[in-house]
């Protein structure tokens, strides 16, 4: 089964999109409350969200810090320019590694499909190189994902 | 895995460029001169060139000497680590929603209770 979809569009931008089975109303509130975001957006096994700042009107802030068993951290700061409840949400964001990465542009949209709900999620970066590296830190995330599972094995 | 890294550094350095892509699409149709790949894109042959060296330098194409020709086809090898790559970051993205869809099936009963 596979319910997500990533592509890359032109020179700067990264869509992903997923199906989920429950309303966009439930999906909408999954993006925006804190006490829910901090159940699932964790990245790989083994990492939590401890800090979930989260000022979800236009203009408002958000902070997450992830950490993992190992003392390893880091953290994503970004503002909220737009949100339709429960329909879609605009923001900006950058990691901070520690140096911050540039903006990185993001509308999130989610469309009723049959019974459930269509997420679209569209990353604007300001130009190939940056999209370039964002992706190349998006591999370290995975391989540590599969260093995890290896852990796990042994 | 950590010994593809540098590579995939360059490979999707040399994808960052329209042209280039265009390049890597004619050759999955199947190998090609630098004269045949010229035409299409009315280049001059020495800007195709130049294309092909960084696509060879990242690996992601390879070339043979035939006569005066070299031609160029996809390496398969440098392709597959991007795949594997994607597939990676698919899967940490996928990981995350698979613990949303769970938080979604939780809320459902919430839903109902609430009065709004």
């Amino acid at each position: 089964m596979s319910k997500m979809t990533l592509t890359t569009e032109g020179d700067k931008h990264i869509v992903v999109t997923r199906r989920f089975a429950a309303s966009p109303e439930a999906v909408y509130r999954a993006h925006t409350e804190p006490e829910l975001i901090q159940k699932w957006l964790l990245g790989p096994e083994g990492w939590t969200m401890p800090v979930c700042i989260h000022d979800a009107r236009p203009g408002g802030k958000f902070r997450y810090e992830w950490k993992n068993g190992n003392g390893q951290g880091f953290h994503v700061t970004g503002e909220f320019l737009e949100l339709e409840p429960y329909n879609r949400i605009v923001h900006v964001e950058r990691m901070h590694l520690p140096d911050p990465t540039p903006d990185n542009h993001i509308e999130t949209r989610f469309d009723p499909d049959g019974a459930g709900t269509l997420m679209t999620m569209r990353m604007t970066l300001p130009d190939a190189e940056t999209r370039r590296q964002m992706l190349a830190t998006g591999m370290e995330h995975g391989m540590e994902a599969s260093y995890v599972r290896l852990d796990n094995m042994i | 895995m950590i010994g593809q890294t540098p590579n995939l550094d360059a490979a999707f350095s040399a994808l960052s460029d329209p042209t280039r892509r265009a390049i890597l699409a004619r050759l999955v149709l199947g190998e090609a001169t630098v004269l045949e790949l010229a035409k299409p894109f009315e280049m001059t042959q020495p800007a195709v060139s130049r294309h092909l060296k960084v696509l060879e330098e990242a690996g992601l194409i390879v070339r043979r000497v035939e006569g005066s020709k070299r031609p160029s086809r996809l390496a398969k090898d440098g392709m597959e680590a991007i795949d594997q790559w994607l597939a990676m970051l698919r899967e940490a993205l996928a990981r995350n929603y698979d613990r949303l869809d769970k938080v979604l099936a939780d809320m459902k009963p919430e839903t109902g209770k609430e009065t709004l």
